[in-house]
């Protein structure tokens, strides 16, 4: 997600942030996310929005030290790459108390975790983050 | 005189990852060392930076939906209630409704009455479900507790939520049986509507508040369901710290192996809203059919809730859905002031 948010922007994509909204082509039958017009593998405009897994394992990631103002307290933000099953998607890590836990293929489920505020007067933005699961299967 | 029963069918809990002992906050603010030792609380759970009361309520919900089995648009009532709204106006309850997939054909509003909102609005459910208003409705108890830094309120404001989805009694977990509500104008905390911390009434906050709302919605339901303490097998009062609970429950007549399955505080401090409620999720989390449990939230200014609620075989089968309050008691990692002051806003920074 991008790091720069308006009110209306993230409004038009509530569905897609905080539900883990994704899109199935009916054509090709692939997921990604977040959903495009178009079919990224195949180009086939007949998707449908399905709901994705909310635990998945963590493929790598990387630490942002250059954070914007509203999310200033956060820093560092951990941005993983996690594999869902059914598709890969990029999202923000939280709960990560040091960064040499982070480990490929470790479990992770999704959580609602705000990821910036406009100052202390404008809006809070809420996405899903992905956390430690809290309990092995 | 027949009491409208309602059922509940999803219970749930939320605790974030971080813990302060309280010996840090002894040693930043000079208290004595054996200060916060009267208290019975060792530690407190905090807030990580990215988490306020709204994300811990949408965690709690979101279990308390898994066990409940149904449909989040089947719930056509969401009571949010807490003391530290992220925002003053703009509801909570519309965005973790949205979020969890429940909107929007929904009763949704925040709730205030200091600790006791979320009871206030598990009272509401009732009737609602009883009455055939709505099929299933939502409660939920979060809160973020601010405390004056160097207060003494500071040793166990903590943060936690739990949630409950309430419907009519048929393959419910638990019926809630009786309920009764105790109120009066008590000045024993406040918070003014601009000020960032609440201030206590000293004298008002033990006995004139506390113990008496909550002694007299307990007598009252004991009295009108012909009931004494040694019929029930759980005791669950509200939880400002590991001391005031035992307390009233032993002038009540009970005894602390009913009272400690329900007693949360002592490991994670007080989490207002969430308070008697977590102990309530626990309790169901270890609860067998038939067990007999009786629930007192209290909030200031003042007033206390207390539930009459029988455990049924179905809480059997909804136990393994979600993760337990012992799940998160598990998950802790020790941060210090600092960490704390930072995640929790107390350090001032110009935007
Ligand atoms: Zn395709």
């Amino acid at each position: 997600m991008s790091m720069d948010l308006s009110i209306s922007r993230f409004w038009r994509k509530k569905e897609i942030i905080y539900k883990l909204n994704g899109a199935k082509c009916k054509s090709c039958g692939k997921v990604h996310y977040p959903p495009k017009n178009a079919c990224p593998y195949c180009g086939s405009r007949e998707l449908e929005l399905v709901e994705l897994p909310r635990r998945g394992k963590l493929i790598s990631y990387t630490t942002i030290y250059a954070i914007p103002e509203g999310a200033r307290h956060q820093s560092p933000i951990y941005y993983g790459l996690i594999d869902l099953g059914v598709t890969k998607i990029t999202a923000e890590l939280t709960d990560i108390v040091n960064a040499n836990s982070l480990k490929k293929d470790m479990e992770v489920e999704a959580t609602l975790r705000k990821t910036q505020e406009d100052r202390d007067a404008g809006l809070i933005y809420y996405v899903l983050k992905f956390r430690p699961v809290l309990v092995q299967k | 005189m027949a009491t409208p029963k309602a059922g509940i069918h999803g219970w749930g809990a939320y605790i974030p990852i971080y813990r302060l002992p309280l010996s840090d906050i002894a040693k930043i603010w000079g208290w004595h060392p054996d200060q916060y030792k009267g208290l019975a609380v060792e530690s407190k759970a905090i807030a990580g930076p990215d988490e306020d009361s709204l994300t811990m309520g949408y965690e709690a919900a979101y279990n308390a939906i898994k066990r409940s089995k149904i449909e989040p648009k089947k719930i056509s009532a969401i009571f949010f209630g807490t003391e530290s709204k992220p925002y003053a106006v703009k509801p909570s309850a519309t965005i973790i409704g949205e979020a969890l997939g429940i909107t929007p054909f929904t009763m949704a509003s925040d709730l205030e009455f200091a600790c006791r909102a979320a009871s206030e609005g598990m009272r509401s459910l009732i009737g609602m479900a009883a009455s055939g208003l709505i099929d299933y409705g939502l409660a939920i108890g979060s809160d973020t507790a601010q405390a004056n830094p160097g207060d003494v309120l500071e040793f166990t404001a903590a943060s936690g939520a739990a949630a409950f989805v309430i419907g009519r009694t048929s393959n419910a977990s638990a019926i809630i049986e009786d309920s009764v509500t105790f109120v009066t104008d008590t000045p024993d905390f406040w918070r003014r509507a601009s000020q960032p911390y609440p201030l206590h009434g000293e004298g008002f906050t033990g006995e004139p508040a506390y113990f008496y709302h909550i002694e007299n919605a307990v007598k009252a339901l004991l009295e009108r369901n012909g009931l004494k303490p040694s019929d029930f097998d759980y005791a669950i009062f509200h939880q400002p710290n590991g001391k005031f609970p035992v307390k009233v429950g032993q002038d009540l007549g009970f005894n602390m192996d009913q009272m400690k399955d329900g007693l949360v505080t002592p490991m994670i401090g007080n989490t207002y809203n969430a308070s008697a409620l977590m102990g309530l999720a626990r309790v169901l989390d270890k609860a067998k059919p038939g067990q007999k449990i009786l629930l007192a939230p209290f909030g200031s200014g003042a007033g206390s809730d207390a539930y009459l609620i029988t455990v049924t075989d179905e809480v059997e089968n909804r136990k393994p859905l979600a993760p337990t309050v012992e799940d998160y008691l598990n998950r802790k990692v020790l941060i210090d002031y600092a960490s704390y002051a930072k995640s929790r806003s107390i350090i001032h920074v110009i935007k």
